[in-house]
């Protein structure tokens, strides 16, 4: 199952070409570019592991494709990998732009776990396939 | 195709090179072979994206350059410059100038360096990033120093990334002659070894005059030629830093101007003396007070 979170998730996966112009985009807005990996698939993992530090001060994408090169060469086909753009203005001081670029081979998706409750209430669980193995052992 | 004429000449024109090299040869005084060498490699660079334009392609250049001088002698000035006409020319896409030093690069406990240099790579790319000083990267005193890994990096991205990045490597001329024969990989990989002669006292004074122009003062006459004395004498000191030396020395003159202006009795002063520095600013430097011949190296035998 194909995972959907993030600016053009619908899309096919972007090309390094297109990466490149999302990423100029970003800088020339000023946004500082993060990339950003994890093997836990499921949604309300908000905060994923950081490749290196935010890269700030960049005038080119070009800097940020090397860091994605080298970030792919540990973690490409096996985790998640993402690009995240923080807007440093005031006001502002948060994400403006979160894509993912790598995904996993195979994303063997999610099941649904209900728990039955007092009452007949059911609490609903989503639990990812992948985290059955741990952690750097998923894809 | 064979017979299709190229106009080199609007194609220079065009490139908007030429504006650069001109203000180069304008604002620069002296450095003959440094401009002669900067107008080489620019037409090599103009012919070869005219070549790949007509589908004679062949491998990108590399533009990775070594620039070795005496300190003050404009190495800074002209990889700017040199920034300025590879962006032109669209071999770099920013234009943009990264001066850094091994404290740029070299961390201060295992693994911090690796991060900290290609965090200034990452800054640099598109552009071009300049080492000053390069040959303290390479400590061979101490075995356990941080900067063989710095070296490393860099000449792996030098290698690899030859399209996002040129590397200008900068230093003493014989200080970077050891680097260079200690570290042959840099060897190389920089294609250009451009070297910055000393300025003449001719031309040092003509740089101050430019200076002062810029700052709107003047020498007047008998200052001029005190001036000129000034150059020989602090030229025999030690520690003298070309262009560097003689900026120091105009900003103290500016100084002494002014204080003598405060100091003066006579009440109201014109413009024109605002304007003005005289020989005396000049005369009560230290430089001339001190006995000239003996250099530092003389002076530490003697004791």
């Amino acid at each position: 199952m194909r995972i959907t979170q993030g600016t053009f998730s619908f899309l096919p996966d972007l090309t390094d070409e297109q990466i490149k112009a999302q990423v100029k985009y970003c800088l020339d807005h000023g946004w500082a570019v993060n990339i950003e990996f994890t093997d836990d698939p499921h949604p309300r993992n908000t905060y994923w592991e950081m490749w290196g530090l935010p890269m700030f001060d960049l005038k080119d994408p070009a800097g940020v494709m090397y860091a994605l090169e080298e970030c792919r060469k540990v973690y490409g086909k096996r985790a998640y990998i993402r690009l995240s753009a923080f807007d440093a203005t005031a006001g502002w001081e948060s994400l403006r732009l979160s894509f993912i670029t790598d995904r996993p081979a195979e994303e063997p998706g999610f099941r649904l776990e209900r728990q039955e409750l007092e009452d007949r209430h059911i609490a609903y669980t989503t639990h990812a396939y992948a985290t059955d193995r741990p952690e750097g052992m998923r894809y | 195709m064979a017979t299709e004429r190229i106009d080199l000449q609007a194609a220079f024109a065009n490139s908007g090179v030429s504006e650069v090299i001109t203000t180069l040869d304008r604002e620069l005084v002296g450095l003959k072979p440094v401009k002669r060498r900067i107008r080489e490699i620019a037409a090599l660079l103009l012919v070869e994206k005219l070549r790949r334009e007509h589908g004679l392609g062949s491998e990108p250049p590399t533009l990775h350059m070594s620039f070795t001088g005496n300190p003050g002698t404009g190495k800074t000035t002209v990889a700017l410059r040199m920034a300025e006409i590879l962006h032109r020319l669209g071999y770099i896409r920013t234009g943009q100038l990264i001066s850094v030093t091994r404290d740029d690069l070299v961390g201060q406990y295992i693994g911090h360096t690796a991060p900290k240099t290609k965090e200034v790579l990452k800054k640099a790319m598109g552009g071009v990033l300049f080492i000053d000083e390069a040959y303290y990267l390479y400590r061979p005193e101490n075995e356990r120093d941080y900067g063989q890994e710095a070296i490393e990096i860099l000449l792996q991205v030098m290698e690899t990334k030859r399209d996002d990045l040129v590397v200008i490597l900068a230093g003493y001329a014989d200080r970077m002659e050891r680097f260079f024969t200690a570290n042959p990989g840099f060897r190389s990989r920089v294609a250009h070894h451009i070297d910055f002669p000393d300025y003449t006292d001719e031309e040092l004074f003509q740089i101050a005059e430019k200076m002062l122009e810029k700052q709107h003062y003047r020498f007047d006459k008998p200052a001029a030629a005190a001036f000129l004395e000034y150059i020989q004498a602090r030229r025999r000191q030690p520690h003298f830093a070309n262009a560097r030396s003689i900026r120091n020395a105009l900003d103290r003159a500016r100084l002494r101007q002014a204080v003598r202006l405060l100091e003066a009795h006579d009440g109201t002063k014109t413009v024109q003396d605002l304007l003005i520095i005289t020989e005396e600013d000049i005369r009560q430097s230290r430089v001339f007070a001190q006995v000239p011949t003996a250099t530092r190296a003389e002076r530490v035998e003697a004791e």
